[in-house]
């Protein structure tokens, strides 16, 4: 499964579009890892808890939405997006939405 | 005397955030920099387009990389107070900025063989918006088009200029 964020993928044809297709997740906050940021809130830095809960949420969602791609019959998805927005108060999700199409 | 000990906690807590904070600031920045120069083979824009090469394209892969990053105790006073005199809130700008880089420099990391990265997106947001006990973090999502070019020369009827 190729995937790209550009419109067309370099060097491939696209040969069929199947339209849009997107996954999403939400997470919530963890109460250890809330205790952590409010350590380094007072002394500034990375939380790297939150950098790894982006993390595994994006690769979840991009992980639904390579399953629905697939469900349709395509074999890359292009002009890939992501969008953050947060819920509720220590929730956020992460959206990622594409156009699935096949290429030769 | 229960007005002074709330005082000196403060005073702890905006000293211990501004050294401590200014430290991690300085040891980050410098390893940004260190690392943007190492990282400078892989030529990264926001054009949609493969550029400056004759090489055929071997294959395309998005790439991503994220960070989030907190402001310490200190430059949260600050920016309190910036909020009542207005003007450019600097200590944010310092925070976001190394969010950005950061993430930029992750994402480069995730494709150490990539030739170029177009079509490069920053996303920015905060987790703990909305709340009270407000965190002052911001979150930088950033994603692109790793390409890998092939390393012979396209022959002369390929499209790419």
């Amino acid at each position: 499964m190729f995937l790209t964020n550009t419109e067309e993928i370099p060097g491939k044809q696209i040969t069929r579009a199947y339209g849009v297709v997107s996954g999403s997740t939400v997470r919530a906050k963890h109460a250890g890892r809330d205790i952590m940021a409010g350590v380094k809130n007072i002394f500034g830095g990375e939380l790297k808890g939150y950098t790894e809960l982006l993390q595994e949420s994006r690769d979840e969602a991009i992980k639904r939405m390579k399953a629905q791609a697939r469900q349709l019959g395509a074999n890359a998805v292009v002009n890939v997006r992501f969008s953050t927005s947060s819920v509720a108060a220590g929730a956020a999700e992460i959206y990622v939405y594409g156009t699935a199409v096949s290429v030769e | 005397m229960e007005v002074l000990i709330q005082l000196i906690f403060f005073l702890i807590l905006l000293s211990a955030g501004y050294l401590f904070g200014k430290i991690a600031e300085k040891k980050h920045y410098r390893s940004i920099i260190e690392r943007e120069r190492q990282w400078m083979q892989i030529p990264t824009s926001s054009g949609r387009h493969v550029f400056a090469t004759d090489k055929e394209v071997q294959r395309v892969r998005l790439a991503t990389g994220s960070v989030v990053i907190s402001v310490d105790y200190f430059k949260r006073i600050v920016a309190g107070l910036r909020n009542i005199f207005g003007g450019n809130v600097q200590s944010y700008e310092t925070l976001v900025d190394r969010a950005r880089r950061e993430a930029i420099l992750r994402m480069k990391e995730s494709c150490p063989k990539a030739d170029q990265i177009i079509n490069l997106r920053l996303e920015t947001s905060s987790i703990s918006k909305g709340q009270k006990n407000q965190v002052g973090s911001v979150e930088v999502l950033t994603y692109g088009t790793a390409v890998y070019l092939s390393s012979a020369p396209a022959a002369k009827t390929a499209k790419h200029s």
